[in-house]
This record gives C-alpha cells, sequence and structure tokens, in this order.
C-alpha cells in the first residue's frame, strides 16, 4: 500500500511528485498516457506569467507570483530552459489603457514586480513590429517564456531519482473509500493508498466527485495555435497579449523559449475532454491574425507555419485553482482547475500540496534528498574541443538525426536511457526536440525509429508515436 | 592546421554526383562530397521505380540504378566523398565545418562551395490541416523510404493528400505491396504528377483522384481512423456540404517540396521568393562568390536529368572560378536581369553576364497556370526575339528557351529579359 | 463495335483518346492530338504492359531491402501476380544490379533483376 498516490503526471502532478519525495514516504504517480506532460501540459503557450492578470485575492494570484519567482531558480537546479523575455499588454485604443490601469492596479495588489505602463513611444521603442494601432502597453518585466515539457520531465524526473514511482499507461477507472484507505481501480488492476492527490487536468472533476458530495466541475476549454518557424521568431521579443477579455487573456503573439514564433490560444469551451483536434475555423481565425494587423504590424507569412495544435484548459466554473484536502473526503487531495496560469504556479501548487500532505501524514523530511538534475546533454552548447572529446567518449554525439533542430544520436539515446526515459517518438521529441523544427519529422521519423527500436530492444511495427495504439508502421514489406 | 579543398560539394544526391563530375572533367583534383546520409545517391535511392534518365542514357532506369552511374564514375575518379556526415556551418569566407561519428567536429576552407543539399517535403503545418494529430500521417517521402529502404509498410488503408508525382508513386507501391489506397485528393484543379503516373500509379488500379478536395478534418486520437475531404471552390475554400468520409488508418501528404536552404541563409545568400532557393547567375553562381547551387536546393525539378545537366554546369563553372578561368577570357561584365512575368512564375538563373556566359546559357521556367495552345515569349528589353507556339504548358513541367552569347552580343545596351507567356 | 477511353501519358495534355474495336480489332483511333497518341493507344488497347518494380528481402548485406525490376515489360494484367511472386524472395548479399533474383515471375517468362548493389559482410 502507499501513502500517496497522485493521479496524473502533468505539470501539476511532477510537481506534487517532486516536492512530496523530499519526504519518506512511499508513494506513486499514476497516467494514462505513456509519458509526463501527455495532456494539457504539452500544448499550451509555455508563458511563464508575471501574475498580474489573476484576481487579486484569489489562489491563482498568490500562487503565480510565488511560482513565478521559484521557476527562475527551479530551471538553474534542475537545468531546464526559461527565459525573461517580459510581457506587453497592448492597448489599441484609450478605453483599452482604462483596461491597463486596472491591470496595474491588480499588480500591485497581487505584488508583481515591476509592472508599469509604457508610452507608445516607449513601447514600440521596445519592440518596432507593433501594431501602429498602439496606444500604451502594460509591461511586465518578469513576463518568461518556458518549454513546458521540460518543466514537468526535470520535475518528474527528479521526483523519481528520489523515489517516486511513475506508473504509465495506467488510468484510473474509480476509487473507493475502504476503511482508512482509498482504492483505486485501473486499467492494471487496483492500486490501494492511504492519501490521493488528485491532479487530473480536465478530468479532475470525475476523480473529485467520485469520492465527494460537494460537487466541482470542470469545463476542457480549447485553445488552437499556429507554430511559425523559427525564422519569423525575432518578431517580437517580449511574449505580447491584447487586453483579455472574458474567457481568457486573448490570442497573443509571442516567441517561445526555442525562438520559434506563435499565435494563439482561441478560447473555445468543448463537451469531449479527448477533443485535442484543430478546426478549421479556429485556423482560419488564427490565419487572420497572422495575416492582419492583430498586435503586429508585420504579416506573419503563413508559409513559415510548421504546424498546428490544440490543447484543453482544466477551467473550473469559479476560475480559481483548487488546492485543498477535500472537506468530506479525508485524505483526498484535489490539485483542480488548474488552467493558465497554471504552468507558472505548478512549482508553488507543488510546494503547497506537499506542505498538505506532509502534515496530514506527518511525514519526515528525507536526510538524502538530490536537489538537482541534469538534463539531456545538449552538444551544440559545448566548445568544439568539448565537443570532440565528446564524440571520441560516445561517437553517437556526432550523428545528427534530426537536421532541423540538430539533434544527435547521442541525445536521443541519453533521452531514452534516463529517469522516466522516453519509450514513444513524442517523448524523445519533447526531450530532444528532434522532430519538432520544420520538417515536422520527416527526416528523423524513421532513423528515430531505428535508434529506438535498437535501445529498447523491441521490433520496428511495436514502436508508437504516444503509447496506446499509436504504432507507426503496421508490419514489414511482403506480409500484408 | 585546417585541411583545405579547391571544392566542396554540399550533399552527395544527382545534383552533387554530377556536380562533383563535371568539376573533375574540367581539371580540379582537390574536390570534397559531404553526404548525410549513408550511402551516395540521394533521394534516388528511394525512388526505386523506374522512368529516369531518358534524356541522359536514352534508356529509363530505376532511381538507384541512375544514381549508380554516377556514384560509380565518382569512385572510378577517386572523388573524396564522406558519408553520414552532416555540414553543420559554413561562412562567407568557405570555412566549412562538418560533423561525423569517426572525424568529430571538423573544419575545412574551401576555395568554391557547390550547394547541392536538395529539398525537403512540405509538412501537414504548412497547409493548416486541421483535425487530430495521431500517428499513421506521413509525408509520401517519409513513407517511400520506410518502404524502399527499411522495408516497413505505413498502413493498410490510405488515403494520399497531393497529387505531387511522389504521391502518386507511392499509391501504386502501396498497392503492390497489398495496401488499399482509397482515394488522392488534390486541391488544385489539375494534378502537380505527370500524366504518366496518374495513369500508371491511379487508373490502373481504379485509385479515384479527386480534383480540387482536399481534406478537412483527421480523425483518431491514437492512430489516423479517417478523414474527410471536401470540396473546394477556386479560392480553395472547403465548400460546405461537399463533405465525403474515408475511414483510413494513414494519410500520406504529397504537398510540395521545399529547397533547404539552412545553410545557404546562414551566409547571407540572396534568396528567390517563388522558388525559395539562391537567385544565381549564368553561372549558377550566387551572390557570394565562388558558391553555385544546383539541383532541388536551387529550385525543384521534375526530371533528374535536369538536375543533372544543371549541375555538371555548376561543377563546371566552380572548376572555371578555382583555375581562375572566369577571368581574363571575357568581355567587359555586361550583366542582364531576366523577369519572369505573365504566366512565368521565375526563371533560373535570374541575371546573365553576357560578358562571361558560355556560347549558350540554358535558363528554366515554370509556369504557374495550365497553359494550352500558347506561346513562350522572349524579350530582349522591347524586342520580341523568340515566339514559340506550345500545345500544352502545365506547373508541373519544367520548360526551357536557350539564351545564344552570340545573339546578346548584338544587343550592346540591353538591360532586361523578358519571358513570359502570350496567348497569341 | 467496342469503344475503349484513353488518356495519352505521352505529355501534359493528356489528351483523352477513343478507340472503336471491332472482333478485337483497332478501326478507328480519335480524340489524339499527335501521332504519339495514336501509337500509345493502339498499344494500350491491344498489349498493354508495364515495367514492374518492387524489392526484396536481403540478407547478409549492409542494407535491408533490395530494390528490384522486371527485365522488361509485363503484361498489365499480370502486375499483381508479379508483385505477389516477389514476396517468398529473399536473396543472399553480395548482389550487383543487374542480378537476376527471380527467373520467371508468375509465368511471364520475365525475369526479376537487382537495381542496386549489395555488399557482403554487412550485419543486417
Amino acid at each position: 500500500m502507499y501513502d500517496v498516490v497522485i493521479i496524473g503526471a502533468g505539470v501539476t502532478g511532477c510537481c506534487i511528485a517532486r516536492e512530496l519525495s523530499r519526504y519518506q514516504l512511499n508513494a506513486c504517480v499514476v497516467e494514462k498516457g505513456d509519458d509526463v506532460a501527455s495532456g494539457t501540459s504539452k500544448a499550451n503557450s509555455g508563458v511563464i506569467h508575471s501574475g498580474f492578470d489573476a484576481k487579486p485575492g484569489s489562489l491563482m494570484a498568490k500562487l503565480n507570483v510565488e511560482g513565478n519567482a521559484l521557476l527562475w531558480k527551479l530551471a538553474e537546479e534542475l537545468d531546464f530552459p526559461v527565459k525573461k523575455n517580459g510581457a506587453l499588454v497592448v492597448a489599441t485604443d484609450e478605453e483599452e489603457i482604462k483596461h491597463l490601469e486596472l491591470l496595474l492596479d491588480q499588480a500591485r495588489q497581487n505584488g508583481v514586480p515591476g509592472v508599469r505602463i509604457l508610452t507608445r513611444e516607449e513601447v514600440m521603442k521596445m519592440e518596432p513590429n507593433l501594431t501602429d494601432k498602439t496606444v500604451a502597453a502594460l509591461y511586465a518585466p518578469t513576463g518568461g517564456v518556458i518549454d513546458p515539457f521540460n518543466l514537468a520531465i526535470a520535475m518528474g524526473e527528479n521526483a523519481n531519482v528520489n523515489g517516486m514511482e511513475f506508473r504509465f499507461e495506467t488510468e484510473v477507472l474509480q476509487i473507493h473509500k475502504k476503511g482508512e484507505k482509498y482504492a483505486l481501480e485501473t486499467n492494471h488492476g487496483t492500486i490501494e493508498t492511504k492519501c490521493v492527490v488528485n491532479a487530473a487536468g480536465v478530468y479532475a472533476d470525475k476523480f473529485h466527485n467520485m469520492v465527494s458530495e460537494e460537487k466541482i466541475h470542470i469545463t476542457a476549454r480549447k485553445g488552437e495555435y499556429l507554430l511559425f518557424d523559427k525564422t519569423v521568431g525575432d518578431l517580437f521579443t517580449a511574449s505580447v497579449f491584447p487586453v483579455p477579455g472574458k474567457m481568457g487573456k486573448g490570442i497573443l503573439i509571442a516567441p517561445t523559449v526555442h525562438g520559434n514564433l506563435y499565435v494563439g490560444p482561441t478560447a473555445n469551451d468543448v463537451e469531449d475532454k479527448e477533443s485535442i483536434n484543430t478546426t478549421q475555423d479556429i485556423l482560419q481565425l488564427l490565419t487572420e491574425k497572422a495575416k492582419a494587423n492583430h498586435l503586429s504590424k508585420k504579416v506573419i507569412p503563413m508559409n513559415k507555419v510548421i504546424t498546428s495544435f490544440a490543447g484543453l484548459r482544466a477551467h473550473q466554473d469559479k476560475h480559481d485553482f483548487i488546492v485543498q484536502e477535500v472537506p468530506d473526503a479525508e485524505c483526498f487531495f484535489d490539485a483542480a482547475g488548474i488552467e493558465s496560469p497554471g504552468l507558472t504556479s505548478s512549482p508553488a501548487i507543488g510546494a503547497m500540496m506537499a506542505k498538505m500532505v506532509s502534515e496530514k501524514l506527518n511525514l519526515k523530511k528525507k536526510e538524502k534528498f538530490v536537489s538537482t538534475r541534469k538534463g539531456v546533454l545538449k552538444p551544440e552548447k559545448l566548445t568544439d574541443e568539448e565537443r570532440n572529446q565528446l564524440i571520441k567518449k560516445n561517437p553517437a554525439y556526432g550523428n545528427i538525426i534530426c537536421r532541423c533542430e540538430m539533434v544527435t544520436e547521442g541525445e536521443i539515446v541519453d533521452a531514452i536511457h534516463r529517469p522516466l526515459g522516453a519509450k514513444s517518438m513524442d517523448s524523445i521529441k519533447r526531450r530532444t526536440r528532434a522532430g519538432m523544427g520544420r520538417c515536422q519529422a520527416g527526416f528523423c521519423t524513421p532513423r528515430t525509429m531505428e535508434v529506438l527500436s535498437r535501445e529498447l530492444g523491441i521490433g520496428m511495427t511495436e514502436i508508437t508515436k504516444k503509447g496506446g495504439g499509436s504504432q507507426l508502421v503496421v508490419g514489414k514489406t511482403k506480409e500484408l | 592546421m585546417m585541411k583545405s579543398y579547391e571544392i566542396v560539394i554540399i550533399g552527395g544526391g544527382p545534383a552533387g554526383l554530377a556536380a562533383a563530375l563535371e568539376a573533375k572533367e574540367s581539371g580540379v583534383d582537390s574536390i570534397l562530397i559531404l553526404e548525410r546520409d549513408r550511402e551516395l545517391g540521394g533521394i534516388l535511392n528511394q525512388c526505386i521505380h523506374n522512368g529516369f534518365g531518358l534524356h541522359t542514357f536514352k534508356e529509363e532506369l530505376t532511381g538507384p540504378e541512375y544514381a549508380y552511374r554516377f556514384i560509380e564514375k565518382v569512385l572510378e575518379e577517386k572523388i573524396e566523398y564522406k558519408l553520414n556526415t552532416m555540414v553543420m556551418d559554413i561562412t562567407q569566407s568557405k570555412i566549412v565545418t562538418y560533423m561525423n561519428k569517426t572525424e568529430g567536429l571538423v573544419h575545412i576552407q574551401a576555395e568554391s562551395i557547390i550547394l547541392a543539399m536538395g529539398c525537403r517535403e512540405r509538412p501537414r503545418g504548412a497547409l493548416n490541416i486541421p483535425g487530430f494529430r495521431p500517428a499513421g500521417i506521413f509525408s509520401a517521402g517519409t513513407a517511400q523510404r520506410l518502404v524502399n529502404m527499411e522495408g516497413y509498410m505505413p498502413g493498410r488503408e490510405v488515403v494520399i493528400l497531393g497529387s505531387g508525382d511522389i504521391g502518386l508513386i507511392m499509391a501504386r507501391r502501396l498497392t503492390l505491396e497489398g495496401a488499399h489506397v482509397k482515394v488522392v485528393a488534390e486541391i488544385m484543379p489539375y494534378s502537380g504528377g505527370l500524366k504518366r503516373n496518374i495513369v500508371q500509379c491511379l487508373d490502373d488500379f481504379g485509385i479515384p483522384l479527386r480534383l480540387s478536395h482536399t481534406i478537412v478534418d483527421i480523425r483518431g486520437v491514437d492512430r489516423v481512423e479517417g478523414v474527410t475531404i471536401a470540396q473546394v471552390d477556386e479560392h480553395m475554400k472547403p465548400i460546405p456540404g461537399t463533405e465525403e468520409d474515408y475511414d483510413c488508418d494513414t494519410i500520406l501528404l504529397s504537398v510540395g517540396l521545399i529547397p533547404e536552404n539552412e545553410l545557404s541563409n546562414k551566409i547571407n545568400v540572396q534568396m528567390n521568393a517563388v522558388t525559395s532557393g539562391p537567385v544565381v547567375n549564368e553561372s549558377l553562381e550566387t551572390n557570394i562568390e565562388g558558391v553555385f547551387a544546383c539541383g532541388n536546393v536551387l529550385h525543384v525539378h521534375d526530371l533528374v536529368d535536369y538536375v543533372s545537366e544543371e549541375a555538371a554546369l555548376a561543377g563546371k563553372n566552380a572548376a572555371k572560378y578555382v583555375l581562375g578561368k572566369f577571368d581574363g577570357q571575357e568581355a567587359p561584365a555586361h550583366t542582364v536581369t531576366l523577369e519572369a512575368v505573365d504566366g512565368v512564375r521565375y526563371t533560373v538563373p535570374k541575371t546573365v553576364n553576357i560578358g562571361r556566359m558560355a556560347d549558350t546559357v540554358k535558363v528554366r521556367f515554370r509556369v504557374g497556370n495550365v497553359f494550352k495552345d500558347s506561346y513562350v515569349s522572349v524579350y530582349y528589353d522591347d524586342e520580341r526575339v523568340l515566339h514559340r507556339k506550345k500545345m500544352i504548358m502545365a506547373p508541373g513541367e519544367m520548360e526551357d528557351i536557350t539564351l545564344d552569347r552570340k545573339r546578346l552580343q548584338e544587343y550592346p545596351d540591353l538591360k532586361k529579359i523578358t519571358v513570359k507567356i502570350e496567348r497569341e | 463495335m467496342e469503344k475503349r477511353e484513353l488518356i495519352c501519358i505521352g505529355c501534359p495534355l493528356g489528351c483523352m483518346i477513343t478507340v472503336n474495336m471491332q472482333d478485337g480489332k483497332v478501326v478507328k483511333v480519335t480524340g489524339n492530338t499527335c501521332p504519339r497518341g495514336e501509337k500509345y493507344a493502339l498499344k494500350e488497347v491491344t498489349c498493354p504492359t508495364r515495367i514492374v518494380t518492387s524489392s526484396v528481402g536481403v540478407s547478409g548485406g549492409d542494407i535491408r531491402v533490395l530494390s528490384v525490376k522486371a527485365r522488361e515489360a509485363v503484361p498489365k494484367d499480370k502486375i499483381f501476380d508479379c508483385a505477389n511472386a516477389l514476396k517468398s524472395i529473399k536473396v543472399a548479399a553480395p548482389v550487383r544490379i543487374g542480378d537476376i533474383v527471380l527467373k520467371d515471375a508468375a509465368g511471364t517468362g520475365i525475369p526479376f533483376v537487382a537495381t542496386k548493389n549489395v555488399k557482403s559482410g554487412g550485419t543486417l
């Protein structure tokens, strides 16, 4: 029996896992996908929000500001890329300036450092490609960008190194309270635990409602994106937002931490919590945004789109995070309604949850907690000499597998064999960026498959895109 | 001490091989071909169908056979090449940095560089096809490599988007391997593929080609389960009510090729927005002196024979460049610009230095639409000097005209050569 | 009178050619723009043939898959038979371009030959 089972290995679950792994306990994360960050955490803006947007006094506001502060330090400890590029909210008429003032006031109440309103001249100097309609902008210097996968992967790996067990492709079907413990029925048998932490993203309401009479409701709010080639990644330095609307922060234009550019997300509530499909109308809308004067005075050329994708926000009816022990279900903890700024807040959510759970179970801290982790070695960051030494020691680092992102075989092998190692094409992609470039895996697919097959000792026909039934090839030629 | 070569050729596909052979033939001994794949021959190695070489060898060869004709000579001529080697960087001063498993990261000095990197396929993202993102969506060329070089089948029930030649060829290939190709959808009102391929790859097997159709939805979370295709209007927007569903486990995309000019961009080679390839002069030289381009990195070809011919010219001129033969022999520079208008999308080359050009220079171009019973016209400034009737011209087939030096020399004040399509 | 409709493959024009036939003999060819069209149509209605290309397995070499082709064009209605006849073939390295991998494909009398060299000694 476990002390704690965390449902969901998204960024929230992974942060909770990492913070809990500081304690002496027997715990496990169950995840229905084949990897960490395979739901909401894999498809979002990757923005580190400074915290001016959340309603003052809300848990969201508190955890956002705390999370922002934690992230910069974590990036060093756990070796994942972040960039403090700042955020701008651009007003395009006098009416919108009033809104900026509102946001500025919120920023002060929320304790967001350094936020100020810039005049048109000031902001145009900072971002010369802003639309000519710009009249003023709110500037938040602590805004940043992050690789959303890497945060979850880093936290997950570090938790794993510190003794946290992960069970992938394990879907919780039902939860029963059995005396002092919970029994989690899964597709791989029943798991028993003293405590449950519900970090199930868009499904957090389902699990909460299995044990509580005080129902919560989470809506999947879809956001679609266009991702552009790195050649147009320098349009803006900061993440550029419009003045927010009812459904969220609006469609932004921003660089990613790796230097691509994106336009998105949209916001549409959907019934089906698996509907991570893009849609014709929305892609058309985003195309219009890219073409016409939306935040940018330059047309973003559509032939530079490298992919489009959609993600689902876990929108809770009251639009605040729920981080709690469920009042009528002892030892059942929720981390629910974790929508934007959830990614930024996740380290703070992890810390808060770990505190609650450890106090509940009276957990003691480990004597030897490993607080640091090295990410997948990026040879491009080495000097030529260091790189050559590396290749001499391990020739795989001399073999480029992904030509767009210049990812070597060495990095892919590293991704496969590290803690919570990659088992599928998408999990390699998230760890190394192989296949994430402008050709979208056209070149590297057969090559990556070969490395996976060799390293995992499995046949080419067993290799999947993302676990489950997502095999890439159906058989050998001459056998059909 | 940095090793140096007179000519470094980036890419060992059909363009790189032909360029190397011609450079050698022209008297250059110090040549290095850098190839990222495990063998020479480039994309031809996966093009196991026949139809190559009719122009060059007057017989129909398969891709690997065509490649071997060149590889054999490269071996005979003992031209140096490196496999499994990626070029990481080039500089304007022609330092080439490559990397492989055995040597690591190596810098070499070239006197001349020939860009012969070929092209890549346009991915789904570039088309904004909506829907899910399951396994089972391949670009046609990736599927071709999986089937023909690795020996694996991408799927059983296939829908193909785009009627480019690779897509058509793969329709036949997969059918012969036991898969069921249900339909080929083409967004344009005409196919980008050769007629022969439409007949022999689709019609022979009863595979329908739906012109003016595109994919508007992809279903399936883990693996592709189906697609919806719809008819498009003249603005290529899907027409509501024309949707048709197909169950399938695989989607192949054959929706265009893009020259791979990431390295060219590193040294600020001037690019042509239409071809996505370098702007070159009559010698296939880019704006960076001593850097030449040929093959699909320059502009996407439909026949490898033309690639070989073009690349040989690049090889010859690179040799002239390093042997110093561009100087001295030439009359004073007299550069004219070629303009592509009225149905002509682009020309390669873009400029011609009449003083330096060979006796004749072939100008290749593509048209932007299907033209029947029309004329290819060439104007020297305002004077029409060529008016050639063509029964048919189509975007899928490259056209050419030939410029004659002697004739051009009769126009000492010439500024501009215009190539256009005229109805009469 | 039997009518056969064909698309000419001679050039991008793709003429729709109609062939009128009586008792298996061609009576009239219409719709073609040039003589190539007529020649193509005659061949296509009397004895259509295709060059079949495919691949076979190869062992002990430096590559996994050996590309092959029919040395001569095979009758159109034998395409699938030929493709199926290749299914059971696996050759051993080394292989030279032109080496016969199947002597008589599906009773056509036409051999299939290698279109690629394979070096022996590989581990594949």
